[in-house]
């Protein structure tokens, strides 16, 4: 019972961090109908280029700073203005090869220039244990898990309360009428894109201290924000994130119980269930299909 | 069609196949397996190319199917001791079936989540290959694959195993260019085009769209089945996610839909790596920039290009026809 306990809370720690990308992941789908598969690779660089600021002798605070601006710039606006611009007219699926393409070259890029071996990364939550109510619990998972969850309220809250939230959920619905109502279209879906940005830097902060940063991470993480975005509901926020804290925990809790071997199977078995018998996702709302 | 462009065209297709024959002839044994192992993967992604570019469903498990057909071809011939012609039909009837019922989620939803599907399909084959050490000896992988016999000649050679590729290869192509002009073809690209419109039309979209799944997911065993005698070894690790979506890749990259794309995708995904090796640790980076640079210029992939000169063209002709026959008129009495 006790263990339970722990699985939960390690589990909901990366969950919340899976919830992070698999936002950004939804956001990309719903306003520019980019399917990123260069998703796990976008968490994986932000770390690399903390580490790069660092090793000029930068301390970590302003690491973080410049590693998180140098993300907006290259993984929302360089990303939108020189990959998905020129290809969004020609449909989903050329555009989804070319995030493939993307995911190849960031590898081998940060394999060439940086270094083919695992680096460690510090951590912005300082190691140790707290009890809780006679428990001990991680100080690591915990922060993970405060900082993640205000993050989510925070975009949560942009996203319902600000005009710009409203106006970027106007966009995501349906262009042509935003556009008719005086929503400048374009200018939100760049915010998406640099949103986007910003959450993958913030999950690559947090997970890699855990993992460590290697060029190789994005692509568990990227699958298992994937199938949280799909399983949550893929055309939902709110989907996403509980999505992502589902398939944490779920994979922290199949790794104790199932098998070390097939653990990474749970959730894919999930996946192929929610799909079958929920195609729009737990929380998703029903895609009118077009024909 | 002209009268000559098409003895051009036959011109053409003779000259390289006959330059596939000889140019390699006196290749070493690593440049040999290169053209091999270009054949293996031009069959997967012509099997890709069928149920994506022909009947418009996409599935990101291609790789697995080649796996199960390598793991079939393997387990068949050093464990079971039998001719790699069984397990070309085991690994075929088997990927057909998997593929089949694969294809049930494309009935219920389509587009991005039958990809969804497929690729979690993949990931899991990939965990079964590594997992049940009883079967594929997991990590360890399964060495020493005997090269077959055909017709009483051994293939042990590189260079007798390429031809073996090769006519392979030629085998499948023969077999497709006469499936995607039979009636099947024409209902599958009916169905990408206007499914409703094809169901009206009597097409049991429900069996095409299964079909096309089956078959393109049977050519993937057939390349396993290539694939496990070319390395001799296999382990797990080639038969993972990222051969399913380079496989993809290949087939955007040469154009799908078009017959000639998958030649074209697996030769640019195969030999330009190889082209690009002087570059040294660099080359898998230029290749991705490459494969951007091109689905940037053209979506529909090098095929695509040549498509569009070539309407281009044709158009252009017709309009100075229309404008010569326009001014007879007007200059006539």
């Amino acid at each position: 019972m006790s263990n339970l306990l722990d699985l939960l809370v390690a589990g909901l720690a990366t969950g919340a961090i899976y919830a992070l990308v698999a936002v950004g992941f939804t956001l990309l789908w719903q306003t520019s109908q980019t399917i990123n598969f260069a998703q796990g690779e976008f968490v994986m660089l932000p770390a690399f280029l903390m580490l790069a600021v660092m090793h000029v002798g930068a301390p970590f605070w302003l690491a973080i700073l410049i590693g998180i601006l140098l993300s907006l710039l290259l993984l929302g606006l360089g990303f939108k203005l020189l990959l998905v611009d020129p290809m969004l007219r020609h449909g989903v699926l050329p555009l989804a090869i070319a995030t493939m393409a993307l995911a190849i070259g960031m590898k081998e890029a940060v394999k060439q220039f940086f270094s083919a071996e695992a680096s460690p990364f510090p951590s912005i939550v300082p190691a140790g244990d707290v009890s809780i109510l006679g428990r001990v619990v991680s100080l690591q998972s915990l922060g993970v898990l405060a900082l993640a969850i205000a993050v989510v309220i925070g975009l949560t809250m942009l996203l319902n309360r600000t005009s710009i939230g409203h106006q970027m959920q106007a966009t995501a619905q349906n262009p042509t009428v935003a556009r008719i109502i005086g929503v400048p279209v374009e200018r939100m879906i760049l915010m998406t894109f640099l949103i986007n940005a910003f959450l993958v830097a913030l999950a690559s902060l947090l997970i890699t201290p855990i993992y460590l940063a290697k060029f190789s991470s994005g692509e568990v993480l990227g699958q298992a924000a994937f199938i949280a975005a799909i399983v949550g509901g893929f055309n939902q926020v709110r989907g996403a994130i509980a999505g992502g804290l589902l398939i944490g925990v779920v994979d922290n809790l199949a790794a104790a119980y199932v098998s070390t071997q097939y653990r990474a199977a749970v959730p894919l078995i999930l996946l192929i269930v929610i799909i079958l018998f929920r195609p729009q996702g737990l929380l998703g709302r029903p895609e009118e299909r077009t024909v | 069609m002209t009268a000559t462009g098409k003895y051009l065209r036959i011109g053409l297709g003779v000259a390289v196949i006959a330059a596939l024959i000889i140019v390699p002839m006196n290749f070493n044994r690593y440049g040999l397996y290169i053209l091999s192992q270009w054949a293996v993967m031009t069959i997967a992604a012509m099997g890709l190319n069928l149920t994506l570019g022909y009947a418009g469903q996409v599935s990101l498990a291609q790789g697995a199917f080649v796996g199960i057909g390598a793991y079939a071809a393997a387990i068949m011939t050093t464990q079971g001791g039998m001719p790699l012609i069984a397990a070309l039909g085991v690994a075929i009837v088997l990927c057909f079936a998997i593929g089949w019922i694969l294809g049930y989620p494309a009935l219920r939803v389509q587009h991005h989540y039958l990809a969804f599907v497929t690729l979690a399909f993949s990931t899991l084959a990939f965990l079964v290959f590594r997992n049940e050490d009883w079967l594929t000896k997991g990590i360890y992988g399964i060495s020493n694959i005997p090269r077959p016999n055909v017709m009483g000649f051994a293939t042990n050679r590189p260079l007798p195993f390429y031809y073996f590729c090769l006519g392979s290869l030629g085998i499948v192509s023969l077999a497709m260019w006469w499936l995607i002009r039979s009636p099947w073809g024409r209902a599958f690209v009916a169905l990408r085009e206007n499914p409703v419109r094809a169901l009206s039309l009597g097409i049991d979209t429900r069996r095409y769209t299964l079909m096309a799944f089956a078959i393109g997911s049977a050519l993937g065993g057939v390349a396993g089945t290539l694939y496990a005698p070319l390395t001799q070894y296999i382990d797990p690790v080639p038969f993972n996610l990222s051969l399913s979506l380079d496989l993809l890749m290949m087939v955007i990259v040469g154009g799908s839909g078009f017959f000639f794309g998958p030649f074209l995708g697996a030769m640019i995904a195969v030999l330009l790596p190889e082209w690009l090796r002087f570059t040294q640790g660099y080359y898998l980076m230029l290749y991705a920039v490459a494969v951007m640079l091109l689905l940037i210029y053209s979506p529909t992939g090098i095929l695509g290009i040549l498509d569009r000169y070539l309407t281009e063209r044709r158009t252009k002709a017709a309009s100075a026809l229309r404008a010569v026959a326009k001014s007879r008129l007007e200059t006539a009495p």
